[in-house]
């Protein structure tokens, strides 16, 4: 992970049907934990939901071919059950629960250790890449996570 | 068995912060009832899954900004009741 560039997952490790498991280390150091919390460092649960929201991406990208994008726009039954800190590998789990005329649905859990951190239902919407830049990135880094 | 606009109704009130009584069929769904466009993909959730349909907001929305269809024929009350029926009944067949 790169939290200060939002770069929430290192790899995918399987995507079977419309569900992706990705894998990800907390990094052990960032200026995010000075404040989060001084003396106590942990991973913010807002950026919690942005990594199960990049995996819902990840995965919606893949389905639909990187040729619309997916944008966060609901979060629902978050539940944060553990902590996490610095230096942890999480393993993210997201899978398409509707496919819906310009919006889809995911069911998406964190693990660490076999231990459940996190988990919600997400809505992303979507749309035509907004930008060719963004297209471009999306597929540059699809193809480092293997995916386009 | 209740009719669809009933069930799409309550699906509003139960999405939104609109009561129940308010939503009649004559009821534009964004002008009248002030649904914005969050809420109304959270109701079209309900509804797709309510009614086992795709209700395909995408092209209702697309015909509307070109102007090929009047916006009342698919975002009120009583016409998007037609309209998931017409879903419903293209699904069956």
């Amino acid at each position: 992970m790169r939290l200060e560039y939002f770069q929430m997952i290192d790899r995918v490790a399987a995507l079977e049907g419309e569900a992706i498991t990705v894998e990800s280390t907390i990094p052990d150091a960032s200026p995010v934990f000075e404040g989060h919390f001084p003396g106590y460092p942990l991973m913010p649960g807002v950026l919690l939901v942005e990594t199960m929201a990049q995996a819902s991406g990840w995965l919606l990208l893949k389905l639909m071919n990187f040729e619309r994008m997916p944008f966060l726009m609901g979060v629902k039954e978050a539940k944060f059950r553990s902590f996490v800190g610095p230096a942890t590998p999480v393993t993210v789990h997201a899978q398409r629960l509707h496919d819906g005329s310009g919006y889809a649905v995911t069911k998406a859990r964190i693990e660490a250790g076999g231990k459940r951190i996190c988990d919600a239902e997400l809505t992303l919407r979507i749309m035509d890449f907004p930008a060719p830049e963004l297209a471009a990135a999306m597929r540059q880094r699809g193809q480092e996570l293997g995916l386009a | 068995m209740a009719t669809s606009f009933d069930r799409i109704a309550d699906i509003i009130a139960e999405n939104s912060e609109v009561p129940r009584e308010k939503i009649l069929p004559d009821s534009h769904v964004i002008n009248d009832l002030g649904i914005d466009s969050l809420d109304f993909l959270d109701i079209v959730f309900a509804i797709d899954k309510a009614f086992g349909i795709k209700v395909p907001v995408e092209a209702w929305t697309q015909e509307v900004n070109a102007g090929t269809a009047p916006a009342e024929q698919y975002f009120v009350m009583k016409n998007l009741a037609a309209r998931i029926d017409e879903l419903v009944a293209a699904k069956g067949g």
